[in-house]
């Protein structure tokens, strides 16, 4: 396994603050001006209890939610200024999402949810779309079940589809929230181990939220947050040679 | 269109292929719609151009006469201190002709809206035969132009229409009244003059006018012995018009009163109830029609509400994929476009077979139906369109709600 760490960073956050129910009485703010940087290749865990607001940083970065207050820089491009069409295109080149509850359209095929994306941006599915999903399908180990509807999939198949619905466009960078949360330990061994190959080939930016020390302790760089705060940031490898 | 929309029409028949008994009812219900406003539109197109048929194809849709006898009252000085009572009496009036119908009738046949003019000379009188006698409405025409007003050769049900001299047609319940077979006499009497004259004719057709009382009354002879007979030599008490549009009748009736000095009066204006009952039919239809597609639209919209409820969490993945407000929107709305497009073909065809059961199964004691509906394909092509369009208005609500839908809120439910 080999991972091209860049220094160039792919995204930077400054100063986020994210604010819930502003101006009423339970108003609370849960991210209190949080600044970090990713770079392009980086594969990182955003661990932390619950409620301490990775989930929320993690919509953030994902353009899912604005921030209260801060700036955020995707390859250099300022994003809180960006309307809600801007905010969609943008998402729509630059990221790709796995989530905890896999998420796959129940009426598509896994080869169809894998397509979704390039059917989304064309109007259609060309040969060398189909034949990529395909190809990544077969990679995540599902070349047998591409035409299974999510219902006939298990668990870890189903999320390994997400994961290759999330890669297919090779978007620089992929968030996932909790993927392995709602799988067994093998199954989540083995989609993590998935991830770890897809960023080995792909050279992809990874930022994966979880629960799971191990896992964690598997990524190039693990981000603690704890009360809407960077509790610790560090490098893995350097923690090995110190 | 629906080919370049590939992801939204990709997802819309997904998402209706997946709510399948969703989906069926609310296209049953659509079709339902449809069916009961196209069949109800053909029932009442029918039912209205046949009484229209029936009314008009025994008179004329325009009749021009001579003006009433109006009397004139006396002109009394007005003196200072004194109140002149002056009385009239309406006059009786009698058979007049209309003054210059000859010159008129090539300057009314040359207008664009009139397809062909027919003199008449109407009165009254008695048919004789044997001890019977019978009170009649005598019709004085030309055969040829007559038939032309209210196609009469096309209701002889004995003889053949023909009025050469001394020749002349019936009523069949006056036939049946009088006992007279094609060939046999008739004795004609009227009073138009001090002397009563009377005029003997043979029947070479009985007729059928669809209406029971004028069968009984009508006696139809050539224009000049009704001219003898009503005691107008050479005259015309009518100018029987008919048009080539039968609603164009009112305004061409107030263009001509205008224009001469005669009275002029449409078929509104002589069937002023009628006129009122086809009014009252035409917006109690309308009324029905609005109800059906206003359901239609609240069937549509509920089941749609329902769907977007249904299908967040697949429109949130959608929408954090980066599928656009506006895609999700059209998706929406396709899918109220599909689901009534498709109701309406299904609705169109089931008026069809509504159509053909009444058709089939409902008739007159002569085992004839009753009139003849049927579906013009503009009119079912219209309904279908405008519950099409009504299928996408019913999606507009459902598909703002979902595309203002917020990603990160959907996703998390």
């Amino acid at each position: 396994m080999s991972t091209s760490v860049q220094h160039q960073p792919l995204i930077t956050l400054n100063g986020i603050k994210k604010s819930y129910n502003i101006g009423l009485p339970n108003e609370a703010e849960v991210l209190h001006g949080l600044s970090l940087s990713i770079g392009t290749g980086e594969f990182v865990a955003l661990i932390g209890p619950s409620g301490s607001g990775k989930s929320t940083l993690l919509n953030i970065i994902g353009l899912l939610e604005r921030m209260t207050s801060g700036s955020y820089h995707i390859q250099g491009v300022e994003t809180s200024s960006m309307d809600d069409a801007a905010l969609t295109l943008m998402r729509r080149q630059m990221l790709g999402f796995v989530f905890q509850f896999h998420h796959l359209l129940p009426a598509f095929t896994a080869l169809e949810n894998v397509t979704l994306p390039a059917l989304m941006r064309e109007g259609s599915v060309s040969t060398a779309q189909k034949e990529k999903a395909r190809a990544i399908l077969a990679a995540v180990g599902l070349e047998n079940a591409m035409h299974k509807r999510p219902s006939e999939l298990s668990g870890g198949m189903q999320q390994r589809v997400a994961i290759a619905r999330a890669l297919v466009l090779n978007p620089p960078l992929v968030l996932a929230d909790e993927p392995t949360g709602n799988l067994d330990t093998a199954s989540s061994n083995e989609v993590f181990t998935v991830l770890r190959q897809l960023h080995a080939d792909l050279n992809l930016s990874f930022v994966i939220v979880t629960h799971d020390q191990s896992l964690a302790a598997r990524c190039d760089r693990v981000i603690e947050i704890v009360d809407g705060q960077i509790k610790r940031d560090e490098a893995i490898v350097a923690k090995v040679a110190n | 269109m629906l080919y370049a929309l590939g992801f939204e029409r990709t997802v819309a028949l997904r998402f209706l292929r997946e709510g399948r008994m969703q989906t069926v009812l609310i296209i049953v219900g659509v079709a339902a719609g449809v069916a009961v406003v196209a069949y109800i539109s053909a029932l009442i197109t029918g039912l209205q151009s046949n009484t229209l048929e029936k009314t008009l194809g025994a008179q004329a849709h325009i009749t021009v006469s001579a003006p009433d006898d109006n009397v004139s009252s006396a002109r009394v000085p007005n003196i200072a201190g004194t109140t002149a009572l002056v009385q009239t009496q309406p006059r009786a009036q009698r058979p007049r002709s209309i003054s210059n119908w000859q010159q008129l009738m090539p300057v009314l046949e040359a207008m664009p809206d009139i397809a062909s003019v027919s003199p008449s000379v109407l009165g009254g009188g008695l048919a004789v035969r044997g001890e019977a006698t019978k009170a009649i409405s005598l019709t004085g025409v030309v055969l040829d132009r007559y038939d032309k007003i209210v196609n009469l050769r096309s209701k002889v049900i004995a003889g053949v229409a023909r009025l050469d001299p001394g020749d002349g047609i019936i009523g069949s319940e006056l036939a049946t009244d009088l006992g007279i077979r094609v060939g046999d006499r008739l004795l004609i009497s009227t009073g138009a003059s001090a002397s009563a004259v009377t005029d003997s004719l043979r029947v070479t057709a009985i007729v059928d006018l669809g209406v029971r009382e004028l069968n009984r009354r009508s006696v139809i002879v050539p224009l000049r012995a009704a001219q003898n007979l009503i005691n107008l030599p050479g005259g015309a008490t009518n100018l029987d018009i008919s048009l080539r549009d039968v609603w164009s009748a009112q305004t061409l009736a107030a263009d001509l009163s205008q224009r001469f000095p005669y009275k002029i009066e449409s078929w509104q204006q002589a069937n002023a109830q009628l006129v009122s009952a086809l009014n009252a039919q035409s917006v109690s239809t309308s009324l029905i029609r609005v109800v059906v597609m206003i359901v239609v639209v609240l069937g549509i919209a509920s089941v749609l509400v329902v769907s977007v409820v249904q299908k967040r969490k697949e429109i949130g993945i959608l929408r954090a994929m980066g599928a656009t407000q506006g895609q999700v929107l059209r998706v929406f709305l396709l899918q109220g476009a599909i689901v009534g497009a498709v109701g309406s073909a299904l609705g169109v065809l089931l008026a069809v077979v509504l159509i053909w059961a009444f058709t089939y199964f409902v008739r007159g004691s002569d085992g004839l139906p009753l009139f003849v509906i049927s579906l013009a394909p503009a009119l079912a092509m219209r309904i279908a369109l405008i519950a099409t369009v009504c299928g996408v208005l019913a999606a507009v609500a459902p598909a703002r709600r979902a595309a203002a839908l917020d990603p990160a809120l959907a996703i998390r439910i």
